[in-house]
C-alpha cells in the first residue's frame, strides 16, 4: 500500500457577497470534501469574507497549457471588430 | 527565458506554469518556505501567554492573532506548492533543521508586556517587510501576501494597545512595558536582514522583482515610523543615538550587533532548540489525527462507491 504524504489538495473559491461570482482565493489540504469546506471556512472567511464557498479537488481541474497560449488564443487576436471601439461613428451621434 | 525577464521587467506577474529560470524557482521555494515556517514557529512565543492573558478580552484577541499566524503559514505553504514542492517535504526540511525560520522567534517571551512588544515591533517590522512583497513578481506569493498584510494590521494595533495601556498604568506596569521594548527593539531591527553590503543575494532578488527595497532601506523606514509611535507610548527606544537628521530626512540610529544576529541564526539563540523540539513534537503527536481522518475519508469513499455500484 502506498502511503500518501499529505491529504489531497483542494482549490477554494469564495463568493464574497450576493451578486458576485465565486473567486479563487487559495488552496488547502483536506482528507475529504466536508473537511475541506470546514477548513476553508476557518482559514479563508475568518473575517466574514464570504457567503458561499466552493472547494474543488485540485486534481479535477483541467487547465489550458501556457505553452500553447499563442496558438490557443490566436483566433481572438485578429478580430478587433468584436469590440465596439472598432466602429467609426459620427461625433454628433448619442446613446450608441 | 527571455520571455520571462520581459514579463518581469514589464511588472507583469509570473504564474505557476510559466517558464522560469531554475534559480528563480529555487529562490522562491526557499524564501516562501522560510516565510511559512516563520509564521507557524511564530505561534509559539505568543501561544505561551494565551492561558495567562490578563483578561478574557485579551485572551480572545491573542487567540485570534495566533490563529491568524497559522492561517498565514497555510497560505504560504500553498503558494510554495504551486512551484512543485510538497508541503510535507517542506515540513520535513524544517523539522530536520535544513530550512530556517525568522530568528526573531528564538527569543523568549518573559512577561505579558512581550505580547505588546511583539505585536507592535515584530509584527510592525514584518509589515514593513511584507507590504512590498504584495507586488512581488510571482503571482501566488504576491496574492498570499495581500491576504496576510490585511490581517497583520490588527496584530500591530493590538500590540500597540497593550503597551499603551501598560505604559499609562502603575509604575510596575510601565516598567514592564519598557523592559519588553528594551529587549525586542534590536532583534526587531535585525529582522530586515544583514546590511546591504553583506547581503549577497539581494541584487538578484531585486532584478527578479521578488524584492523591491534593500534591507537597509526597509530598516530605515521602520525606524522612521516607530520613533514617533514610541513617543506616543511614553516609552524609550534603547538606543541613545536615535535622533532626527534633517539633512537626510531620516532618523539616525546606532550600530546593530550583527554578531548576535549570526549567533542566533546559527542556532545559538536562547530558544532555538525549544522551538524546533516543540514543533517536531506537535507534528508527531498530531500524526494519529491525520491518519484517522484519512482512514475515515477512505472508508466513506469505499462505502459510497459500493453503494453506487449496487
Ligand atoms: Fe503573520
Ligand atoms: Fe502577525
Amino acid at each position: 500500500m502506498s502511503k500518501r504524504r499529505d491529504w489531497p489538495l483542494w482549490e477554494v473559491f469564495i463568493r464574497s457577497r450576493r451578486g458576485l461570482s465565486h473567486q479563487h482565493v487559495g488552496s488547502l489540504h483536506a482528507p475529504d470534501a466536508a473537511m475541506a469546506l470546514r477548513n476553508a471556512r476557518d482559514v479563508y472567511t475568518r473575517r466574514s469574507e464570504g457567503v458561499s464557498i466552493w472547494v474543488v479537488p485540485a486534481a479535477a481541474i483541467v487547465a489550458s497549457s501556457p505553452d500553447e497560449k499563442d496558438a490557443f488564443f490566436d483566433p481572438a487576436a485578429d478580430k478587433a471588430y468584436r469590440h465596439p471601439t472598432f466602429y467609426d461613428v459620427p461625433a454628433e451621434v448619442q446613446h450608441l | 527565458m527571455d520571455e520571462f525577464q520581459t514579463l518581469v521587467d514589464a511588472d507583469e506577474r509570473i504564474e505557476p506554469r510559466d517558464a522560469m529560470p531554475e534559480a528563480y524557482r529555487r529562490t522562491l521555494i526557499r524564501q516562501i518556505a522560510q516565510h511559512a515556517h516563520s509564521e507557524i514557529i511564530g505561534m509559539q512565543p505568543e501561544g505561551n501567554w494565551i492561558s495567562r492573558a490578563p483578561s478574557l478580552r485579551r485572551k480572545a484577541i491573542l487567540m485570534a492573532k495566533v490563529q491568524d499566524e497559522a492561517g498565514h503559514g497555510l497560505y504560504l505553504y500553498g503558494a510554495a506548492e504551486t512551484l512543485g514542492v510538497d508541503r510535507a517535504e517542506l515540513l520535513d526540511l524544517l523539522h530536520e533543521g535544513k530550512q530556517r525560520y525568522s530568528s526573531i522567534f528564538n527569543y523568549p517571551t518573559l512577561t505579558w508586556a512581550d505580547m505588546g512588544a511583539i505585536g507592535w515591533l515584530v509584527d510592525g517590522a514584518a509589515i514593513v517587510n511584507q507590504v512590498p512583497i504584495c507586488r512581488c513578481s510571482y503571482g501566488p506569493y504576491a496574492r498570499a501576501m495581500v491576504r496576510i498584510c490585511k490581517e497583520e494590521s490588527f496584530h500591530q494595533r493590538q500590540g500597540f494597545e497593550i503597551l499603551h495601556t501598560l505604559s499609562r498604568g502603575t509604575a510596575a506596569q510601565h516598567a514592564m512595558a519598557q523592559d519588553a521594548v528594551d529587549r525586542w527593539w534590536w532583534p526587531s531591527l535585525m529582522m530586515f536582514g544583514p546590511p546591504d553590503d553583506q547581503s549577497p543575494n539581494s541584487a538578484q532578488s531585486m532584478a527578479w522583482r521578488i524584492k523591491r527595497f534593500s534591507n537597509d532601506d526597509l530598516r530605515q523606514k521602520f525606524v522612521d515610523m516607530t520613533v514617533p509611535q514610541a513617543e506616543v507610548l511614553g516609552l524609550t527606544l534603547p538606543d541613545p543615538q536615535i535622533r532626527w537628521n534633517a539633512e537626510r530626512g531620516h532618523h539616525d540610529f546606532g550600530d546593530i550587533d550583527w554578531s548576535e544576529f549570526f549567533a542566533v541564526l546559527n542556532g545559538n539563540g536562547p530558544c532555538n532548540a525549544v522551538r524546533l523540539e516543540r514543533r517536531r513534537r506537535a507534528h508527531e503527536e498530531g500524526a494519529w489525527v491525520r491518519e484517522a481522518a484519512t482512514a475515515y475519508a477512505d472508508k466513506h469513499r469505499r462505502v459510497s462507491s459500493t453503494a453506487g455500484a449496487a
